[in-house]
Formats: C-alpha cells, sequence, structure tokens
C-alpha cells in the first residue's frame, strides 16, 4: 500500500491533475464557440445589412451585463484567494456573490431576450418590420444560439459553483473553488467576444 | 495489498467499473458489435448493387430509402460507432495508464461515464431505425438540404422533428463526440501526469504517443462540428435557416465545418493504428524501432496539416480554383509525414530476425493494404483528377482501402498481440492465420475490381443502375458480383474470429505462459497476466526505452524498460 501511496505523488509533472484536465476542457470549449463566431462573422462580412439588426440589439444592457460579468470574475478570485488561505467562510461569501453576479446577467438577458421577441425578432421568424427579407432572421438565429449557449455556460457554472460551496463548507474539495473560478474566467471571455460582436458594431 | 483482496460486486466489477482495463475492454465489445450491425448493413446493400431488386437472404427486399439510409448508417457506424470506440477509446484505455506504468486513469469516474455516454449514443442511433420516415438517408456526411429539415421545413413540430431519423442521428453523433472528448482529457492527463518514475517523454511508447497525439487532433477539431451540428439540429426541431440559402444561411458550411473535423478524424483513427504496428513490429523484427524520435515529429507534423486539408472533399462545391490548388497542395503534402512512418517501419522490418507470428502478419497485411489506399488518395488528392472520380466508387474503394486495413487490421493486430496480457489466456495461432488469409483475400476480392467500376464512373449512391437506359453498366455487374460473393465471404470468415475469441476465453487462465509470450520490453508485460485492478504490486520504475531488442547476451536479448542498468537508447545516434 505504501508504494501506491508514494507513487501517486510522484508525478513527473507537478500541475495538479484537476486543473491540467480543466486547460483541456477549457480549450476544447473555446473551439466550439470559436466555430459558431467564425460562421458569425462570415455571414456578417457577406451581410453589411445585418448592421441595421445589430442596431436593435440594446447595448446599455450588453454593457452592463459585460460589467456584471467583470464583477463576478474579480469576487470568484477573491474565493479562489480566501480557498488559498484556507477561509472557508469567506471563500463561501465570494462565491456567493460570484453566483449572484450570474443570476443578475441572466435576469439582464431574460430582459432583453423578452423586449426583442416583443418586437417581433424571434428565433425564426424575420422580423415583422422587414417581413420579406428573409435574409435578416439569420442575424437573430445567429444572436440567439451565440448569446443562448453563452447563458446555458453561466447557468452550468453557477450550478457547478453551488454544489462547490456546498463541498467546501463540509470542509472538502477546496482546491476546487479554483476550477470553478477557472471556468467561470472562461465564460466571461466569451462573453468579451460576443459582447462586441452582437451588440457594438453596428 | 488492500486492492488485491477487496470483492467487488459483479455490477461493480464488470459494467459500472472505473477499472481501465474493463472499460477499454466495453469499449472494444460494444465496436465489435457494432462493427456486426454495420456488416450486416453494408451485406444488404452490397447484395443489392450486385443483384438489383431481387429479394435479399435473411432481409427481403429492398426499398430504395432504405437503400439510403442503410448506406448512410453503415457509414455513420464504422466509422464513429467501431473505428473511434476500438481504436481511440478501447485501445487508449486498455494501453495508456499500464504502458507509462501507473494504476489506473487520471479521472476514473469520467472514464466511465463516458464509457456510458457513448453506449446511449449507440442505442440512439439505432433507435433511429424504427423511427417514422426510418434511419436518415442523406449520406453519412449529413450535408444539408437533405439533413436539415427534410427539404427546410419552417415550421416544424418540434417533437416530431425530434425523433425524426435526421435528429436521432445528429444527436447520436453529439453525444459520441462527448464521450470522445471526455476520453481524450482523461488520455492526456494521464499521460502528462501519471507516467511512472523515469518514464519519460522519450520513453513512452510509440502507441502512447500517437494515441495522445490522436486525442489531441480529436478535440481540437471537433468543436466547430459540435456548433454546427447544434445549428443543424436547429435547423431540424425550430426551423431556424442556418444552412438555408433562402434565408442567407448557407449549406457550404456546414460542408466546412463537417470536414474540418471530418478530415483530421481520418488520422484520428490512423494514429492509433499506426502505433499498434511501432508495437508489434519491433517486437517480431527483434529490433529497436527505426528513427523513434523522428516518428514523433512526423506524426505532429501530420497533425498541423491534417486541419489545413479539408476542402479537398469540396472540389466540386464551387470552391474557388485558387484555393483548390492550396487544398491540393496541402493534401498531397500531408503524404509526406506518413511516407516517412511507413519507411522508418520498413527500416525497422530491413535486417531483422523476423517471426511471422499472427500479429506481425496482420501488421504486414496492414501496411500492403495502406499502401493502395495512400497512393490511390494522392490522385484524389489533386484536385484535376478529383472533379472526374468525385462521388464515384474510385472514391469510396480509395478510403475503404484505408479505413479497412486501418480499422481492423489495426485491431486484429493489437487483439492477438495483446489478448494473452489482458485475459491470461492465449488465442489459437492456426485459426488466427486462417482468419488473416480469409480477411486479406476476400478483403481484395471485394474492393480491387471496385477501382475499374470507379473509373468507368460507377457512382456512389445509386442503388439500381436499370433504371438509367443510357448508362450501360452491364460489363461491370460482373465486378459487382464478384465483389458481392467475396463481401458475403469477407464478413463470414470474421466468425473464425470469433469462434476463436469464444474457445480461447472458455480455456483455463495461464499467467506463466501468457506473462511476456512475446518476449516483449513494455511495461504492460511485467504487469502479471491479467493485470488485476491496479496493475502492479510494486510500481515499475523506468531505465531505458521501449524498444531495446537484439541486445547481446540477455537471455530475452532484450531489455525489458523497468530493468535497471545502463540504457541502450541509441536515437541520438541515428
Amino acid at each position: 500500500m505504501s508504494t501506491k501511496q508514494q507513487h501517486l505523488t510522484l508525478s513527473e509533472n507537478k500541475i495538479p491533475e484537476g486543473r491540467l484536465g480543466l486547460w483541456i476542457l477549457i480549450a476544447g470549449e473555446l473551439v466550439i464557440f470559436g466555430g459558431l463566431i467564425m460562421s458569425y462573422l462570415l455571414h456578417r462580412l457577406r451581410y453589411p445589412q445585418w448592421s441595421e439588426m445589430a442596431a436593435h440589439t440594446s447595448t446599455f444592457i450588453g454593457a452592463l451585463n459585460t460589467v456584471v460579468l467583470l464583477c463576478s470574475s474579480y469576487t470568484v478570485v477573491r474565493a479562489h484567494e480566501a480557498a488559498q488561505k484556507l477561509d472557508v467562510a469567506k471563500a463561501t461569501r465570494w462565491m456567493t456573490c460570484t453566483v449572484l453576479g450570474g443570476l443578475i446577467f441572466l435576469i439582464d438577458k431574460s430582459v432583453e431576450y423578452t423586449h426583442e421577441i416583443q418586437e417581433g425578432f424571434t428565433f425564426t421568424s424575420p422580423s415583422l418590420q422587414h417581413s420579406g427579407d428573409y435574409v435578416n432572421s439569420l442575424f437573430w438565429s445567429y444572436y440567439y444560439i451565440m448569446t443562448g449557449l453563452h447563458s446555458l455556460h453561466v447557468i452550468a457554472g453557477m450550478v457547478v459553483m453551488i454544489i462547490i460551496m456546498v463541498q467546501i463548507k463540509k470542509g472538502k474539495n477546496l482546491h476546487r473553488v479554483e476550477l470553478a473560478g477557472m471556468y467561470w474566467h472562461m465564460v466571461d471571455l466569451i462573453w468579451i467576444f460576443l459582447f462586441p460582436l452582437l451588440y457594438i458594431a453596428k | 495489498m488492500e486492492m488485491s483482496t477487496h470483492q467487488q460486486s459483479f455490477w461493480n466489477k464488470y459494467i459500472f467499473s472505473t477499472d481501465h482495463k474493463v472499460i477499454g475492454m466495453q469499449y472494444s465489445i460494444m465496436g465489435i458489435i457494432m462493427a456486426g450491425v454495420g456488416g450486416f448493413l453494408a451485406y444488404i446493400f452490397r447484395y443489392n448493387l450486385a443483384y438489383p431488386g431481387q429479394s435479399i437472404p435473411l432481409f427481403g427486399h429492398l426499398a430504395p430509402l432504405q437503400y439510403n439510409a442503410f448506406v448512410t448508417c453503415h457509414g455513420m457506424i464504422m466509422v464513429f460507432w467501431v473505428g473511434m470506440p476500438i481504436l481511440l477509446s478501447g485501445l487508449g484505455n486498455l494501453l495508456i495508464p499500464i504502458m507509462i506504468g501507473t494504476d489506473d486513469m487520471a479521472f476514473p469516474t469520467v472514464n466511465m461515464l463516458s464509457f456510458w455516454i457513448f453506449f446511449v449514443s449507440a442505442l440512439v442511433l439505432l433507435t433511429s431505425f424504427f423511427v417514422p420516415g426510418g434511419a436518415f438517408g442523406g449520406g453519412w456526411t449529413m450535408y444539408p438540404p437533405f439533413s436539415a429539415g427534410g427539404y427546410l421545413n419552417r415550421n416544424p413540430d418540434f417533437f416530431k422533428a425530434l425523433f425524426s431519423g435526421t435528429s436521432l442521428m445528429i444527436l447520436a453523433v453529439a453525444l459520441e463526440f462527448v464521450a470522445m472528448l471526455m476520453g481524450g482529457i482523461n488520455f492526456v492527463v494521464t499521460t502528462i501526469n501519471k507516467r511512472a518514475k523515469g518514464m519519460t517523454a522519450f520513453r513512452m511508447p510509440i502507441v502512447v504517443w500517437f494515441l495522445n497525439i490522436a486525442s489531441l487532433i480529436f478535440m481540437f477539431s471537433v468543436g466547430p462540428l459540435v456548433a454546427g451540428a447544434f445549428m443543424l439540429l436547429l435547423d431540424n426541431v425550430v426551423g431556424t435557416g442556418f444552412y438555408d440559402p433562402n434565408r442567407g444561411g448557407d449549406p457550404i458550411l456546414w460542408e466546412h465545418l463537417f470536414w474540418f473535423f471530418g478530415h483530421p478524424e481520418v488520422y484520428v483513427l490512423l494514429l492509433p493504428a499506426l502505433g499498434v504496428l511501432a508495437e508489434i513490429l519491433p517486437v517480431f523484427a527483434r529490433k529497436p524501432l527505426f528513427a523513434y524520435k523522428p516518428i514523433i515529429y512526423l506524426a505532429l507534423v501530420s497533425a498541423v496539416l491534417s486541419v489545413l486539408v479539408w476542402a479537398h472533399h469540396q472540389f466540386v462545391s464551387g470552391i474557388d480554383p485558387r484555393m483548390a490548388t492550396f487544398f491540393s497542395i496541402g493534401t498531397i503534402l500531408i503524404s509526406i509525414p506518413f511516407a516517412g512512418i511507413f519507411l522508418s517501419f520498413m527500416a525497422t522490418l530491413w535486417g531483422g530476425s523476423i517471426r511471422m507470428t499472427v500479429p506481425m502478419m496482420w501488421a504486414i497485411g496492414f501496411i500492403a493494404l495502406f499502401l493502395i489506399g495512400g497512393l490511390t488518395g494522392l490522385f484524389l488528392g489533386s484536385n484535376t483528377f478529383d472533379i472526374y472520380a468525385h462521388d464515384t466508387y474510385f472514391v469510396v474503394t480509395h478510403f475503404h482501402y484505408t479505413l479497412f486495413p486501418d480499422v481492423f487490421f489495426g485491431f486484429f493486430a493489437a487483439v492477438y498481440f495483446w489478448f494473452p496480457k489482458f485475459t491470461g489466456k492465449t488465442l489459437n495461432a492456426a485459426l488466427g492465420k486462417l482468419h488473416f488469409w480469409c480477411t486479406f483475400f476476400f478483403f481484395n476480392g471485394t474492393w480491387f475490381l471496385l477501382f475499374f467500376n470507379g473509373l468507368h464512373g460507377q457512382h456512389r449512391r445509386i442503388n439500381d443502375y436499370s433504371s438509367f437506359s443510357l448508362i450501360n453498366m452491364e460489363p461491370y455487374m460482373t465486378f459487382e458480383k464478384i465483389s458481392t460473393i467475396c463481401a458475403i465471404l469477407l464478413i463470414l470468415s470474421q466468425f473464425i474470429f470469433l469462434y476463436n475469441l469464444f474457445t480461447s476465453l472458455a480455456k483455463t487462465k495461464n499467467p506463466e505462459l501468457t506473462k511476456n509470450p512475446w518476449h516483449s520490453a513494455t511495461l504492460e508485460w511485467t504487469a502479471d497476466s491479467p493485470p488485476p485492478h491496479g496493475n502492479f504490486k510494486v510500481y515499475p520504475e523506468v531505465y531505458r526505452g521501449p524498444y531495446e531488442y537484439s541486445v547481446p547476451g540477455e537471455v530475452d536479448d532484450c531489455y525489458a524498460q523497468n530493468v535497471p542498468g545502463p540504457s541502450f537508447e541509441n536515437n541520438e545516434n541515428l
């Protein structure tokens, strides 16, 4: 038994396994969004009239969400710092802030979706104001699939945070705070790409 | 030892096991079962091609739409549910941990989940045969508009569309990708972090290197297709227009997303099988592998090139001729690293004391057949020739000459080589040789003549040429008939293998005989046969490279990797 215990610490590489695995997962996720963003960009370059559609997105809510996500990334860094000092209470507090940030993001997003759907911009239908112009409807398809997939990642990140909060309350898996933080930064990073592409470029 | 005395229930030991060896075997067995399904589909439409319109034994009459669905599903199953689980997940799980000298994968639970997601994906695919409308029949590449909501339905019935053959196939493929991604993360993390003491990167066996390179190619090329599949699914069930040109979408986008993954996938399947060859050839030539490090570098070069050549599948899709030239050159360049790898295999055999055992026969058969596939690939890589031969049986024959040796010869070489180690039992060598010769002969009988049919212009998606009175296929029907008879015999000769497998499994274990029957130097042969959960009693320490054969004065004329002493690594002298 002792040989086994000894061996497991004999990894040639000092990067912890969880962190290594997560880096690869993040790289994989970025490639998925990369494919989407590339497809969107190529279409956007082909159809300059999409900028009229992009004018209907709310830059204010988009910017607000960017700030919210950036702040939640800051709080998760503080949670990681606290976890490194083995301060469970503080780590939990900061992680709660992050989860709240995610929640605010999702609320903003639902308000935004509601407005857009009320204006007639849905996943499939062309805008009512531009009836007959089917080409423009694809902007909204891309808008919903990109922000929707991103929001699913926000939800996934929040669920992971809550699970890890429960775990560290029991005093185990404190190192996972860092992993949740890494994932959250990735979600943040993807949004940094989506925000200018969908909201600013008009 | 705590591990060995710990009794696990049957359920935990064989079904929901986290042991890498059990998971590897689960993947392989699932692959064999799916190969049975894929082979049966092939038999049905192969028979229909030779005897169009006639009733097929064991099946009955084949409707044209069924023909399409069967061809499509045959391709899907053989690539994603046979090639991938057997070569990447099966071999990766069985070999990586034990060959680098550790007890298990880095994330055993993720590993178990990976298999069960794969299992569900196979069930989803098989279910698609039984939904109204049948399985998807638009070709395994799933090009829109065939795959996009039955001619781009703008207001599909959500649930009806979700349970159509098309959506189920997209879902099955997506689930399979998730499973393989989980497996791939495991492979790479395990290899980076859990190597035995002394197992430096350049002391790892080639197969471990190649499995990791294949996993990395897979993980970094599949992303855009995952996004694309999500978009295709929405086109089907919600009615979006991502691939609908009337709404500004583009069907060619799917071709790019598909082949950006689809071409690297070829190397995902090829590299593990080449890795198996790199393990087998030195053992039975009793020589160190020629050019160990250059092989690794060549494989890395091929990995980089593999993501730059995808559009050679689209030469007739209206691609700009200047781009086509770029992709032609890239495609032909990619033959250089593989020619290098094959050359080093030849050089390994050169002057060796060759032992024609069963695994060695499969390995050499692989090289012989893959040569034909690879060389015809050079023709097709040139856009001028490809426009002529596109979608004919020349293409189909070309990729069967690459994928069949790759998946089946590679797999059988691995099975005959590692079976004693992982089961503690031996396979019958005479039956193995019979199996090899039957497979080799009937495979060539099935496919070689079809090159000529392809050059004559036989299209890959036409089930019955009698409907086309202007095209005279009559002189080529003889070749079709020979091909069909050989295909049936090819499938039947696999029963020799199954018989051999089951009779061997019924024998009692013989740990002494199977500990290191081939006098091989890599770490898995130093473990017990079969290796227990946890693999090694005492964790091995590594002192040398994996291929130190023909060392003068040694009993086995080779040094196992864990034998202490100065290394004979002569890689630097090459």
